[in-house]
C-alpha cells in the first residue's frame, strides 16, 4: 500500500538537477574534502559522503521507487553512522574505540533486525541507532563551536545533522504508515532537504 | 545562402544519424581517457585534434558500415526499422561509400600519427565491422564477445598512443570496457527480445533466457569495475580520485550483486544505467588525473 503510494510522485527535471549537485558536493567531499586526516575519519566520511553520492545517483536513474527496497533502509543508516563516527574520531579520539564498537553492533543490528525480525522490532533498532549517531552528528559540532573548540561555522555540521535527521524522520513515519507530511510534500521537499543538508555538511568542514 | 543552410539541414537530418552520436562520443571520451591516462595533458592541441579526429571519422565509420551491412535486419525491427537506410532516406551506396571514406580517413590519420596507434584503431574497426557484424552477429549469440572487443579499442589506442607501446595497464582499461559493454547489448536484447527475434538475430535471452541472461549482466558489470579499479591504480590514481571512484565502484557492485540475487527489470535496468553512468564518470576522472 505504501509502496505504491509512494510510486505516487514522479522524479522531476528539478529534483534530478538538485540531485545531481548533491552527489557532485558528496563527490567532492570524498575526493578533496578529507584530506589530511587520519585513516578513520577518512574512512567514515568516505562511507557517509559516498552512500550519498550513489544514493543521489540511483534516485537520478531509478526515480523516489527505489526508496521502496527494503536495502535502502540498511544501507542509509551508514550516513549517519559514518558521519558520526568520522566526527568522533577526528574530536573526541579517545572515544573513538568505543563508538566504533557501538558502529558496528549498530549497523549489524539493523541489517539482522530488518532481515529477520518482526517489522516493529526493526523500526524500534533503527530508531535507536539514528537517534544516537543523529544526536552526536548535532550536537558534537555545536558544543565544539561555541565552546572556542572549534570555529563557530562548525557548527553547521551540526544544522546538517539536524536536517538529516528531519529527513530521516518523515521518511521512517512515512514507511511506518502515520506520515507526518503528505507523501507527496516529502518527496518534493526530500532532493532540496539533501542538497541543503549536503551543502551545510561542506561548508561546516571547511571553515572549522 | 538559404540553399546552402537547406542542404545542410538535409545532410544532416539523413547523415547525422548515422554515426549514432552518442555512442560515438562516448567511445571517443574512453580514447581520450585512454592516451590522457598515459600522462599526457593537453599541451598539444593539434595532437588533441588529430587524436580526436581519428577517433570520430574511425568510429563513425565502422557505424556507417555496419548500419550498412545491417539494413536488412534493422528494417525488420521497431528500434530500427526508422534508421536512414531501412527507411530510404540514403541509398545503400552512398551509405557504403560513406563509410569506406570516413573509416579511411580516420584510420589514415592514426596511422600517420602513430604506427601502433594507427594499428589499434584499423583492428577495432576490422573487429567491429567483420568479424562482429558481417561474420558472427547473425550466427552466434557470442558475438558480443567481439562487439566487446571493438569497443576497447578506442581506449587502448588512446594509450598506446601516449606511451608509444602496449602496456598492461591498456589492456586492464580495454578490459573495463569489454565486459561494459554486455551490459548495453544484453540489456537491449533483454528488453527487444521480440525485435531480436523477428530479426533472427541470436541472443543471450533467446539461448539461455532473461533470468540468467541478468546474471550475467550483473557478473559482467562486476569484472568491468574491478578492471577498471585495477587500471585506475596502476595508473597511479592520486587517493583523492580513487576514493571516488571506490565509492562509485561499490555502487555498481551493490547494484550488481542485488540483480544477481533478486534478478529482476528494473534492478537490470537501473544497473544498465548506473554502469554506464559509472563508465562515464570513471573516463572523466581519469581525464582530470591526466590533467
Amino acid at each position: 500500500m505504501i509502496s505504491a503510494e509512494i510510486a505516487i510522485k514522479k522524479i522531476t527535471v528539478l529534483d534530478r538537477v538538485l540531485l545531481l549537485i548533491t552527489g557532485l558536493l558528496a563527490g567532492y567531499q570524498v575526493g578533496f574534502g578529507i584530506e589530511g586526516l587520519a585513516t578513520l575519519p577518512v574512512i567514515s566520511y568516505t562511507i557517509a559522503f559516498g552512500v550519498l553520492l550513489v544514493a543521489g545517483l540511483l534516485i537520478i536513474i531509478m526515480g523516489f521507487e527505489i526508496l521502496d527496497e527494503s536495502s535502502v533502509a540498511i544501507i542509509s543508516t551508514l550516513i549517519p553512522l559514518g558521519m558520526s563516527l568520522g566526527l568522533v574520531a577526528e574530536c573526541l579520539t579517545e572515544w573513538s574505540s568505543g563508538y566504533l564498537v557501538f558502529v558496528i553492533l549498530g549497523f549489524v543490528s539493523v541489517l539482522l533486525t530488518r532481515l529477520f525480525m518482526p517489522k516493529k522490532v526493526g523500526v524500534i533498532v533503527l530508531a535507536l541507532v539514528h537517534a544516537v549517531s543523529g544526536m552526536i552528528i548535532f550536537l558534537l559540532p555545536v558544543t565544539l563551536g561555541f565552546m572556542g573548540q572549534a570555529t563557530r561555522g562548525f557548527a553547521l555540521v551540526g544544522v546538517g545533522g539536524a536536517l538529516m535527521g528531519v529527513g530521516g524522520l518523515l521518511l521512517s513515519f512515512l514507511k511506518s504508515g502515520r506520515p507526518l507530511l503528505s507523501r507527496n510534500i516529502i518527496l518534493t521537499i526530500l532532493p532540496g532537504l539533501l542538497l541543503t543538508m549536503t551543502i551545510l555538511f561542506i561548508l561546516g568542514f571547511s571553515i572549522r | 545562402m538559404s540553399i546552402l543552410k537547406t542542404r545542410l539541414r538535409t545532410l544532416k537530418e539523413k547523415y547525422w544519424p548515422l554515426i549514432k552520436s552518442l555512442q560515438t562520443g562516448l567511445l571517443i571520451l574512453t580514447g581520450l581517457a585512454g592516451f590522457m591516462s598515459a600522462r599526457c595533458p593537453m599541451d598539444s592541441w593539434q595532437m588533441m585534434l588529430a587524436l580526436i579526429a581519428s577517433l570520430f571519422f574511425s568510429i563513425s565509420g565502422s557505424t556507417i558500415l555496419n548500419m550498412w551491412y545491417d539494413r536488412d535486419i534493422d528494417a525488420r525491427m521497431k528500434r530500427t526499422c526508422t534508421r536512414p537506410l531501412p527507411s530510404g532516406k540514403v541509398s545503400p551506396r552512398n551509405a557504403l561509400v560513406l563509410g569506406l571514406i570516413i573509416s579511411g580517413i580516420g584510420v589514415g590519420i592514426a596511422l600517420l600519427m602513430n604506427l601502433w596507434f594507427g594499428v589499434v584503431i584499423f583492428a577495432g574497426l576490422f573487429f567491429d565491422v567483420v568479424v562482429y557484424t558481417i561474420w558472427l552477429k547473425r550466427r552466434t549469440h557470442w558475438s558480443i564477445i567481439w562487439g566487446g572487443i571493438s569497443g576497447g579499442m578506442p581506449i587502448l589506442a588512446g594509450r598506446v598512443l601516449g606511451l608509444g607501446h602496449f602496456d598492461w595497464i591498456g589492456i586492464a582499461l580495454a578490459l573495463a570496457i569489454l565486459f561494459w559493454i554486455p551490459t548495453h547489448i544484453l540489456t537491449f536484447n533483454i528488453r527487444r527480445s521480440e525485435d531480436y527475434a523477428s530479426a533472427g538475430i541470436p541472443t543471450f535471452p533467446a539461448r539461455f533466457g532473461k533470468k540468467a541472461t541478468r546474471k550475467i549482466i550483473a557478473f559482467s558489470s562486476i569484472i568491468a569495475a574491478l578492471a577498471m579499479g585495477v587500471a585506475a591504480y596502476g595508473i597511479g590514481m592520486t587517493i583523492g580520485y580513487l576514493r571516488i571512484m571506490i565509492v562509485l565502484s561499490s555502487g555498481l557492485l551493490l547494484l550488481a550483486v542485488s540483480g544477481m540475487i533478486h534478478s529482476n527489470e528494473r534492478i537490470n535496468f537501473g544497473l544498465f544505467k548506473y554502469a554506464s553512468l559509472y563508465m562515464l564518470s570513471s573516463m572523466l576522472l581519469v581525464m582530470a588525473e591526466g590533467i
